[in-house]
């Protein structure tokens, strides 16, 4: 029907699926995003790092390009745990910096502007929304993280050969087990303080402020009680503990176990979590 | 792909009831806010009336899912809104009270998402946008951010976005709330096309009488959470027309004879003044042809108008909520 006819019209067409609305979410986040010149030069300058360790892995594996260099296999650095595990590490730290400055954006505005009962009005429920929201931070990190680095060692597994992958396959389990783990504790963090600060730039700075805070609490419990379990509150360094575990590469002095470490990261993210399901809701219920 | 639980092939025809209560209960913490509301409305359109904090507003957002309720039922179109929540809301559309946007985002923007939301394709959900904002007045408006709009351009944004997926269902929260008289009597008349469509059934919550008596066949008044009364507005109007009062200069008597002998019940009072109730079959025309005959002047002649009013006042001033039998 064109524009200019102005009667009202029923709509007798068919309609989605409730999985196609659940998207439309992410569809529109995404779109928002990729319409900021900023965000995609950002994030196009975040794959200088896997672009650099690819270009050292092939460097490896190039004779004439290391004689062009003036240099030797042995100068370069080794292609070990150690190595995948420094540029998780720098892309993680990327990912985490970009999912504090857009992931408030996504449901901040949502809250503050009361849009929530126009979105919960049509058959999509809170959990398709919060799922929606999730699926772009967890987009946007995926394609940082585990991504770059997971193509960077199947570069290194084709070059070096069947052997080499199956002697290092701990790493690739490492890189996905790892980058999953930091992806849902960052995106469930960055939506839930979003959701409870209602204001943008106050909700990034509380997202960084997190990192700090829990890491003065973990210092100052173990500092005052001479304990480790204070490490529990420090999400930067639970992270630590696991990369250094799951990557074989020596632990820190005050380490927790592996299980301990893996059990206060599935409560933090319960606990965002719960904070998030009960910020979004249509209206909200002064109780007395 | 097609979801065939939610087409919008849904249980709207005017025979089902337009929403059922039964023993309706909803409370926050400890405040009870709904009190055992029960009642049944089959109306095209059907009015939520009552003073401010009587609990329409609860009452719409129960019958959305928003609340729990906490004892009794409620069914709308024949859907449980316990259980089928999902194809109430795929076939509902939902204009709320306050300010519900995204600052930054054009009306088009949002309904579109919100016509995807529905269950629209993209296609389809940008082409009813544009439809929808069109017939609500926006024109070229549409494309600018909503932050930007006056009151009423949100308020008819609002109904724009209600609209776009067609839905069976339509439930209007104070629609013409903060509006000057113009844009009031657009907003009304906007959703008299919707309702004279005959596809798409509406609840009207307001506590502005005029809205629901120009827009509604059948009104429920709320006091404190009770229902005061039910009220079929059209049998109302059909009654009210036939109830007149008239003023008549000269001898009155062949007037009421007239009236008397096909039926009417007739009332005399000083200074000419008649109060008539004429059955089925006997129309005012009749009345001036008799007094044009007879040389009587009829110099007014009304028919009763405020019958919601009364009934509003009478259910207000009802010490229990109930109306007087």
């Amino acid at each position: 029907m064109a524009v200019y006819r102005r009667r009202y019209q029923a709509f007798d067409g068919g309609l989605a699926s409730r999985g196609a609305r659940a998207l439309v979410f992410t569809r529109y986040a995404f779109r928002e995003l990729l319409a900021s010149r900023l965000f995609v030069l950002f994030f196009a300058m975040c794959f200088a790092a896997p672009l650099v360790g690819a270009a050292i892995i092939y460097l490896r594996f190039n004779p004439l390009g290391l004689k062009a260099l003036q240099t030797t296999v042995n100068q370069l650095i080794p292609i070990d745990g150690n190595f995948f595990l420094r540029f998780l590490i720098i892309q993680t730290s990327l990912g985490s910096f970009l999912a504090a400055i857009i992931g408030p954006g996504l449901v901040a505005p949502d809250l503050a502007n009361n849009a929530l009962p126009l979105y919960l009005s049509r058959p999509v429920g809170r959990s398709d929304y919060i799922a929606g929201k999730l699926a772009v931070l967890v987009g946007v990190m995926s394609i940082l993280t585990w991504i770059p680095i997971m193509l960077l060692f199947a570069l290194q597994s084709g070059l070096a050969g069947w052997s080499w992958f199956a002697a290092n396959l701990r790493i690739a389990v490492g890189i996905m087990s790892c980058s999953a783990l930091w992806i849902a504790v960052v995106s469930l963090l960055t939506l839930a303080v979003a959701a409870w600060v209602r204001w943008r730039p106050i909700a990034t700075l509380s997202v960084f402020g997190y990192f700090f805070v829990s890491a003065a609490i973990g210092t100052l419990i173990n500092e005052t009680l001479d304990a480790t379990w204070g490490g529990v509150f420090n999400l930067a360094k639970l992270m630590r503990f696991l990369w250094t575990d799951f990557f074989a590469i020596p632990q820190l002095e005050d380490a927790l176990p592996t299980g301990v470490s893996l059990a206060a990261i599935a409560v933090t993210c319960l606990v965002f979590l719960a904070m998030l399901v009960r910020r979004v809701r249509a209206y909200e219920v002064v109780r007395s | 792909m097609n979801d065939p639980t939610a087409t919008h092939d849904s249980p709207a025809t005017t025979r089902t009831p337009l929403m059922e209560l039964d023993d309706l209960q909803v409370t926050f913490g400890r405040r009870v806010i709904l009190k055992g509301l029960t009642a049944t409305l089959s109306g095209a359109s059907v009015g939520l009336l009552g003073p401010n904090g009587a609990g329409k507003t609860t009452l719409l957002h129960t019958l959305l899912g928003f609340h729990p309720a906490s004892r009794g039922r409620a069914r709308v179109l024949g859907l449980d809104v316990a259980r089928q929540v999902v194809a109430i809301r795929a076939c509902t559309g939902y204009m709320p009270e306050n300010d519900a946007f995204v600052a930054g985002t054009s009306a088009v923007r949002l309904t579109t998402m919100l016509g995807e939301l529905a269950g629209l394709g993209y296609r389809a959900a940008l082409e009813r946008a544009h439809e929808a904002l069109t017939w609500a007045g926006l024109g070229e408006a549409r494309y600018r951010p909503i932050g930007t709009y006056s009151l009423g351009m949100r308020q008819m944004t609002k109904l724009a976005q209600a609209v776009v997926a067609g839905p069976k269902l339509l439930i209007l929260d104070e629609p013409t709330n903060g509006m000057d008289p113009p844009v009031r009597q657009r907003m009304i008349n906007l959703i008299k096309e919707v309702r004279d469509s005959g596809a798409t059934r509406i609840i009207l919550s307001s506590h502005l009488l005029k809205d629901v008596e120009e827009c509604c066949d059948e009104a429920i008044i709320l006091k404190d959470g009770e229902v005061a009364s039910t009220c079929n507005l059209e049998a109302e109007r059909r009654t009210n027309k036939k109830f007149l009062e008239l003023e008549v200069e000269g001898d009155s008597e062949p007037l009421v004879a007239m009236a008397r002998e096909r039926g009417c019940e007739c009332a005399t009072s000083a200074g000419g003044r008649l109060k008539m109730i004429l059955p089925e079959g006997v129309e005012i025309r009749d009345l001036y042809v008799v007094a044009a005959r007879h040389d009587i002047q009829i110099r007014r002649l009304s028919s009763k108008r405020d019958s919601l009013q009364e009934i509003f006042l009478k259910a207000m001033e009802a010490g229990n909520g109930r109306l007087p039998a």
